[in-house]
């Protein structure tokens, strides 16, 4: 019993991050009806935010420490980081701890920046053309978007670790009564799962409950009548592209600390992602949602070791085979809407 | 000749020279010149010309004709690659087998995959042969080691069998060979201060190239690819007429895995490793990315494309600072340093970035890719020489990219 439950906890933080990318693929093909292969570079655009908070947060200037010496005897250089003297050492330090979490306010402005641009200078025109032609385009961006990266960060992955508050482990084996250490899991997986709830229930509560979010939901279930009502439906459109990218990019800022980032990072979630949204349904947010976490926990199951051992090689192909089977058996997905590019 | 209409025939014979005089049109600087850097005309990369033509061909097959867009097809190409190393292993060092061997396993593998992927279309079709494509990479890289060796890479050894090998080995590996002539071996001609090479290898991978591409322009003449691009105009009305596209698409989608397998074998008998990464869904975006770029649909453009990427990839990312500075000595200290500047991230190990930008300007705006270019700038010479442009116009957008 406790083996099943650290294998659900274990899956929950990679399916998380599978629902947050698949429900921006999904808000991004329910409105717009674009197929976007450049979601998996927009998360790790997220992550590099996180990686150039960090570093912007380090820059620093060296002094001559008069009184100690290094080991040769020279007087010690000192690097002192500007944000210690603008902010004083404690909150300094502080700063540079919580740089992830802090990486949150500083990727919101500049994803809806990447979005809205991506948006109105290359998506729009292609609203029309095939999706074929869709694809082609955003995976041409997304190798443009991570060799820039790659060109600016290196092609090695870049370590940022989590606040030194969060980087333990929680114990949850005794708290739900198991021997202690048999449910060891790392605090910062727990927030990242909730976060991305919170996130996903952002989403959801905001297309729900707000007058723009019903709106986009009309649009979504017929974009011509609401465009007769005289709703400028496109310029939603657009802002809901720029809040999918928001939200592959703050599903990448926190996974950092998880994952250290690399420029093909995005590539590599991309292909499960879309797996992912083809299992859910295309078009459907909670199908989306629900196949992320699911994929996510199958996946982490797939890789105990008494199913590896009865199946070799089965916790590298299950995803897949997943989406093979359900795409031949049901080929909407799991809570695919009638009519959404059955065919 | 050989039941193709004019056209057609002056198309295969462009192609026929090219690839023959290969050795020279790719060396047209002399030997330690300063365009040197620019020469292709090495075996190696004179091989992966042909081979990935090959692949592309054949992906254009699928995609071209019936724009069943397949993300998975580097899968068929390791297959291919994988099967033909144990001919060579187990067998002979003889070429053919192997060849022979990578195509039929290439083909049984693209029918079971096919059949499957098949019964969806569009997005969906791409989503499954990249979820084939990544299993066959991600098994070949775990669960079926002692077949594919894992990382590290199938390769010949000193003490496998091959049965069909008489020569006693003395102590180091025998090269591939097509009945004795080896693969490597090859001649050089020295003309003044050119320097040509011809390889035995180039030469047998662009005859298969030629007899590959002869093959797809009879499929793109035949009854069988109008029915083909039946199927990507309009299936329903296919069915209507009480034709089912299934069958032919399937057929479509084997013959192209075949051509996949067929460039897999020649591979590994250029160079006979094969590893696991030949396989990963990168590798099939390449080959998406040469149909593309040279005109999905055409029957020369692939060909080009993957030309064109091949040696970008080789020249462009063997250009550094230093040749760079070079170039620009002519200007100014501070000028030369900007333009450096400013170049250098597109070349070197940034050579995917031009790639990616090329890639997304002609998909944006050269939808029919280089040839579709060709055929514009034609246009436009012929424009000006006074016929009537309204005329040509449309009839150039009634025959897309032909």
């Amino acid at each position: 019993m406790d083996a099943v439950i650290l294998q659900i906890l274990n899956g929950l933080d990679k399916g998380s991050a599978y629902a947050l990318i698949a429900l921006g693929l999904t808000l991004i093909f329910g409105t717009l009806g674009v197929v976007n292969f450049a979601h998996g570079a927009l998360f790790m655009l997220g992550a590099f935010c996180a990686v150039t908070l960090s570093k912007i947060f380090t820059i620093s200037y060296e002094t001559i420490d008069p009184v100690r010496k290094d080991f040769l005897g020279n007087p010690l250089k000192v690097e002192t980081p500007y944000i210690f003297d603008w902010f004083g050492p404690d909150v300094g330090t502080a700063m540079i701890e919580w740089s992830v979490p802090l990486a949150i306010l500083f990727s919101i402005p500049i994803m809806i920046l990447v979005g809205l641009s991506m948006e109105r200078g290359l998506i729009k025109y292609f609203y029309k053309r095939p999706h074929a032609d869709q694809i082609l385009v955003t995976f041409g961006l997304a190798i443009v978007l991570q060799e820039i990266i790659k060109y600016f960060y290196g092609a090695n992955p870049i370590p940022t670790p989590a606040p030194p508050a969060l980087t333990g482990s929680a114990d949850f084996g005794v708290l739900l009564g198991f021997d202690a250490g048999s449910i060891i899991y790392p605090y910062w997986r727990l927030v990242y799962f909730v976060f991305a709830a919170v996130i996903i229930g952002g989403v959801f509560a905001f297309l729900r409950y707000t007058t723009f979010g019903m709106v986009v939901r009309a649009g979504m279930a017929d974009r011509e009548t609401v465009g007769l009502l005289g709703i400028n439906i496109d310029k939603r459109f657009t802002i809901m592209f720029a809040l999918a990218a928001c939200v592959a990019g703050l599903a990448g800022v926190m996974y950092t600390p998880i994952n250290s980032p690399n420029y093909h990072m995005g590539m590599d979630f991309l292909v499960l992602s879309f797996v992912v949204v083809v299992v859910g349904g295309m078009g459907s947010l909670e199908g989306a949602v629900a196949a992320g976490f699911l994929l996510g926990v199958l996946e982490s199951f797939a890789s105990m070791g008494e199913i590896v051992s009865l199946l070799p090689g089965i916790n590298q192909i299950i995803i897949y085979l997943v989406a093979i089977i359900i795409l031949l058996t049901r080929p909407r997905g799991l809570m695919g809407r009638k009519g959404v590019m059955e065919e | 000749m050989l039941g193709l209409n004019s056209k057609d025939k002056t198309l295969f014979l462009i192609v026929l020279a090219l690839t023959m005089f290969a050795p020279f049109l790719l060396n047209p600087f002399p030997e330690g010149s300063e365009l040197a850097q620019f020469n292709a005309g090495y075996p190696d990369l004179m091989q992966r010309f042909v081979i990935f033509g090959i692949f592309a061909i054949g992906f254009n097959i699928l995609f071209g004709l019936t724009g069943y867009l397949s993300f998975g097809h580097a899968a068929f190409l390791g297959v291919g690659s994988y099967a033909g190393v144990w001919m060579l292993k187990l067998l002979t060092m003889n070429v053919v087998p192997a060849i022979i061997v990578s195509v039929i396993f290439a083909g049984l593998f693209s029918a079971v995959v096919g059949y499957i992927s098949l019964r969806r279309s569009g997005i969906y079709f791409s989503i499954l042969t990249l979820a084939f494509a990544q299993m066959s990479f991600a098994l070949a890289y775990s669960v079926l080691t002692p077949i594919t060796n894992g990382e590290t890479g199938l390769q010949l050894a000193l003490n496998d069998p091959r049965i069909l090998d008489f020569d006693a080995a003395d102590g180091s590996l025998p090269a591939t060979n097509f009945f004795g002539i080896e693969m490597r071996d090859g001649f050089e001609l020295a003309l003044g201060p050119w320097l040509f090479t011809f390889n035995f290898g180039y030469y047998l991978c662009a005859i298969i190239m030629l007899i590959a591409f002869y093959i797809s322009i009879r499929i793109f003449r035949s009854p069988f690819g109008l029915m083909l691009r039946a199927v990507k105009t309009n299936q329903q009305r296919l069915r209507f007429t009480g034709k089912n596209p299934k069958p032919h698409t399937l057929a479509a989608f084997i013959i192209s895995g075949m051509y996949a397998g067929l460039a897999g074998g020649l591979m590994v008998a250029m160079d006979p490793l094969a590893g696991a990464e030949r396989m990963q869904w990168t590798a099939s975006g390449e080959v998406v990315l040469m149909t593309i770029l040279g005109g999905a649909g055409t029957l020369i453009g692939p060909v080009l494309g993957a030309g064109v990427i091949k040696y970008f990839e080789n020249i462009f990312s063997k250009i550094n600072d230093n040749v760079l500075y070079n170039w620009f000595s002519f200007l100014p200290d501070g000028m030369q340093d900007a333009f450096v500047f400013m170049i250098h991230p597109f070349i070197g190990k940034g050579w995917h970035l031009t790639l990616g930008i090329m890639f997304m300007l002609v998909v944006i705006f050269l939808p029919g890719g280089v040839v579709e270019g060709g055929q514009r700038l034609r246009q436009l010479f012929s424009r000006r020489g006074g016929s009537d442009s309204a005329g040509g116009a449309s009839s150039a957008k009634a025959h897309p990219a032909e």
